[in-house]
This record gives structure tokens, C-alpha cells and sequence, in this order.
């Protein structure tokens, strides 16, 4: 008996068919020389990826799999570091009972944007220039004279953050400390994200895919997160779908992440 | 003097290690000097090779997720089997969730390890030395404490994961421990930075990893079923 056997079951259900981009991202891994993560590799997986296109990836492929995964990142910091700060400086908008809260926050995206940049350079890449951002949505927003819409966007980053990054754990894992540093940074988003959405009066966690956002945010921030099947054991089975999905936070892929973020884009 | 007969996994084992008593994080002081002399006790060791090993790979890991996945749900069972006096609704609904999750981990774990390998840890027996279940300030050290753990323990672990699936799973369960973590922290203190706070998280705005050795300090005073960790230096 052997792990081979979940693996090949896990290859079986929704969890990994509808995936893909981890299923590349294997391929990349093995290609990167990781011995650990393809020397052991199982039947299922194995097979799946002698059968990819992605097979014939190369070192420098997977190189870029894992700088992309933090560029990717970086945009997503750059952006609520932009946005907390605007929102700080903006009079008047945050409560005073809730400063300290977003003080906290701002603090910690402003570290990120350092990290990321510092982790890229020292990969050898550039570290992508920060955008010009515009939270009004095509005239539809105005999240910095509007307390509850500056909440609601503020649900809608930290949320897609830490799907997001749940997103490239694949991506990152062929280097541990990089790896080690994203689980860091992506526990961190889902501290903020409970306390924004407690600050909304919702839950800390995500029952069903209930982010309690107007739409389109709501549809692409939630998407999915309302599984209750992980890797074929019903979590709904033993106190019903809201606490079973709500135990489990769902990843984003990178181009959903892109999209979300593009909506702020200029 | 101390009348120990064979030491074969003292410091070892999660239950032998007196120094996990010391540094259970929200555990009273109080209590460290009665789990000290509880401890002596347990320097009557014994050759035990029934001991169960957390495995190796992948494996160990799932084991180590399991292990603390079912503590925390037994430690939340306990909770709501048995409220605090005084406890707010909001407090009841969090707390209830936090059940409902925790559970819902563990036995994931159990359905999952155990569909692919005879390895599977057992059910395991725990122990809160210190803990009121009674008070509402000890059930909320607790938990903070245990979930800040947990969030330190997969953040740590991340790394010796070699299935690319296995490490999504992780994730989709640290994220929800973090959550957990926030909201423990702000209901101990409400409007303030404690949900991130500056003790757990650092100037490059990382959240804690700890290794299994360290989550084993921390909490394994809460272990009564001894196991080991072989590969990763614990047993």
C-alpha cells in the first residue's frame, strides 16, 4: 500500500482534471531538475505528464513559471498597497475605530511590494513596474468617498489574494524558500481578508461563494469557491455545503487572478 | 532522583518532552508547575517500538497535517460540547464554525491518507494542561494558539510536500486556519491590530513558519498518544 493509490485517485476526480495549469506546472518542475518531485513521480501523474505538450518544457521555462508566479504576485500587491494608501490619505473615509485596522494592512502590502521586488531581483529578473491604478470601475465605483464601497473592494483584493497565490503554489514550489515565503505572505492575506469581512459583518471564511459583492465582483472573486468536494471526500457531508466549503479556500488560476486585477488597470 | 529505566524515546516523543509544557503558547503559568511534576512521571520510560511513526515523504507530512487536524477538532469539540458561561452568540456562532471546519479537516485526512496507505496515524488521545474550558479568556488563548500553530506548522511544512496536489490541498487549509486565527485574535482584542499582529507577523509582512520540530514544542504538551517523526528528527 502506498501513496500511489491517493494519487491516482486524486487524478481521477474534478480536483485534477480541471487544473491544468498544476499539471504544467509538474511537467516544469520536473524539467527543473527537482529529483524529489519526479523521481518519485506516481503512475498517474506520471503518465498524465509523459501525454502533456509541457513535457518538453525547459529549465529556463520553469525559471519563468516561477519569476511569472511572483510578477503575478507583485501586481497583486502593488495594487492593494495602492489602494490602502490612497484610502489612508483620503480624509474622512476610514473610520477612526478602523484605522488601525487598515494601518496594519497598508503595513504589511507595503512589505510585500519590498519582498516581491527584492525575490525577483534576486532571481535575476526585473521586477515589473507599478501600474497606474483607477478604482471607479468605469465611472461605476467611488470606493474613496464611499466607506462601504472601500470595503467591499478591500474584501474583493484580499480574497483574490489569497486564492491567487493558492493559485501558484505549483508554480513556486521547485524553490522551497520562495515556496516557504508565498505561504507566508498568503497567510498573511487571508488574516486581512477575515477582518475586512468581519469589518462587512460577514464571516471570516467563505460559506458557499458568498462574498456579499455586487456584481461582476462577486462571480469573479467567488468563483468556485463553493466546492465541496476535495479530492473525492465530501466535505458537506458531516455539517452541510456552507461549513464544508467554508473549510476549504479554493485557488484562482493565474489568468482569473489577471483579470481581476486588469479591472483596476489603466 | 528520578527512576528512569530506559529513555528510548524521552524528548522524543510528543508526550515525554518536558520543555512542551513550558512553552505552550495562552497556557497559563500557573499550571507549570503541577504539568512539571506530571512530568517527572513520565521519566519512568519504556522501550515501546509500538509507537507510531509519522512515515516518510509526503506521507509523514499528511500525517503531521492529520495529527494537528485532529487536535484541533478534538480541542473545539470540547469547546462546544461545553460553552463557557457568558458566551456571546457571536462568539457561539464562530466558535461553532470553527468545530464544523476542524473536523471537517481531520477527516478529510483520515478518508485521504487512509485511501492510500495502511500508514494512517491513529486516533489519538489529548490532554489540556491548564486549559479552562470554563473561561472565556483560556478557551480563546487556546484556540488563538492553536491556530496560530497551525498556520506556522503548514507554512513550514510547505516545503517538504513534493505532490504538487497535496501542497494545493495544504493551502486550501492554511488560508482557512488564518482566517480562524484573525478572528480568535480580534474577538481576545476587538479593533486592533492583534488579527496580523506585529508578534506573528515580521518586518517583511511574513506570517510565522515553523518547522515540526518548533509546532512540536509548541503544542505538543496536548499530545497524550506519543508518536515520532523520524524523518524529520522528532522520536
Amino acid at each position: 500500500m502506498n501513496i500511489l493509490k491517493l494519487l491516482d485517485r486524486l487524478s481521477d476526480d474534478k480536483f485534477f482534471t480541471t487544473e491544468a495549469s498544476r499539471l504544467e506546472t509538474l511537467t516544469q518542475i520536473s524539467s527543473f531538475g527537482k529529483k524529489a518531485a519526479i523521481a518519485a513521480a506516481p503512475l498517474g501523474l506520471g503518465a498524465l505528464m509523459t501525454n502533456s505538450v509541457k513535457a518538453q518544457t525547459t529549465g529556463i521555462a520553469a525559471k519563468s513559471a516561477l519569476t511569472d508566479a511572483l510578477q503575478l504576485a507583485l501586481t497583486l500587491e502593488y495594487l492593494e498597497d495602492d489602494y490602502y494608501s490612497k484610502g489612508l490619505s483620503t480624509a474622512g473615509l476610514i473610520p477612526n475605530s478602523d484605522k488601525v485596522v487598515f494601518q496594519q494592512i497598508s503595513k504589511h502590502e507595503a512589505a510585500h511590494v519590498a519582498f516581491l521586488k527584492t525575490a525577483i531581483t534576486s532571481l535575476g529578473e526585473v521586477p515589473a513596474a507599478k501600474p497606474n491604478f483607477n478604482y471607479t470601475v468605469g465611472g461605476t465605483l467611488s470606493p474613496f468617498s464611499d466607506y462601504s464601497q472601500f470595503l467591499t473592494l478591500a474584501q474583493a483584493f484580499e480574497d483574490t489574494g489569497v486564492r491567487a497565490y493558492k493559485g501558484q503554489a505549483g508554480n513556486v514550489m521547485a524553490n522551497k524558500d520562495i515556496l516557504q515565503a508565498a505561504l507566508q505572505i498568503h497567510s498573511v492575506e487571508a488574516r486581512h481578508a477575515s477582518q475586512v469581512r468581519r469589518l462587512r459583518l460577514k464571516k471570516g471564511w467563505i460559506e458557499g461563494n458568498d462574498g456579499g459583492l455586487p456584481d461582476p465582483f462577486n462571480s469573479k472573486v467567488y468563483s468556485g469557491e463553493d466546492l465541496t468536494n476535495q479530492a473525492g471526500f465530501n466535505t458537506a457531508a458531516a455539517f452541510g455545503a456552507a461549513a464544508g466549503s467554508a473549510a476549504y479556500d479554493e485557488i484562482l488560476t493565474g489568468d482569473a487572478a489577471k483579470a481581476i486585477a486588469q479591472m483596476f488597470i489603466v | 532522583m528520578k527512576k528512569t529505566i530506559h529513555v528510548s524515546n524521552q524528548g522524543a516523543t510528543l508526550d515525554t518532552n518536558r520543555r512542551n509544557f513550558l512553552k505552550l503558547s495562552g497556557i497559563g503559568l500557573a499550571m507549570a508547575g503541577l504539568t512539571l511534576v506530571g512530568c517527572d512521571d513520565n521519566d519512568f520510560d519504556y522501550v515501546d517500538n509500538n509507537v507510531f511513526d509519522l512515515g516518510k515523504g509526503d506521507v509523514g507530512v499528511l500525517n503531521y497535517a492529520y495529527a494537528l487536524e485532529q487536535l484541533e477538532a478534538d480541542f473545539y469539540t470540547k469547546v462546544v460540547n461545553n460553552f463557557y458561561s457568558g458566551i456571546s452568540a457571536n462568539e457561539k456562532q464562530i466558535l461553532t464554525d470553527l468545530y464544523h471546519h476542524e473536523v471537517v479537516h481531520r477527516d478529510f485526512f483520515k478518508a485521504a491518507i487512509g485511501g492510500a496507505t495502511s500508514n494512517v496515524l491513529p486516533t489519538l488521545e489529548f490532554q489540556y494542561p491548564g486549559v479552562d474550558f470554563n473561561s472565556k479568556a483560556s478557551v480563546l488563548a487556546t484556540a488563538k494558539a492553536l491556530e496560530d500553530t497551525g498556520v506556522a506548522a503548514y507554512n513550514g511544512a510547505g516545503r517538504y510536500i513534493t505532490n504538487a496536489a497535496y501542497l494545493v490541498i495544504a493551502g486550501k487549509i492554511v488560508s482557512v486556519e488564518a482566517r480562524h486565527a484573525a478572528a480568535i485574535r480580534d474577538l481576545i482584542n476587538p479593533g486592533t491590530a492583534a488579527f496580523s499582529g506585529d508578534d506573528i507577523i515580521n518586518a517583511n509582512g511574513l506570517d510565522l513558519a515553523k518547522t515540526p520540530k518548533e509546532v512540536v514544542t509548541a503544542v505538543g504538551g496536548f499530545f497524550k498518544t506519543p508518536f515520532t517523526w523520524k524523518e524529520q528528527g522528532i522520536g
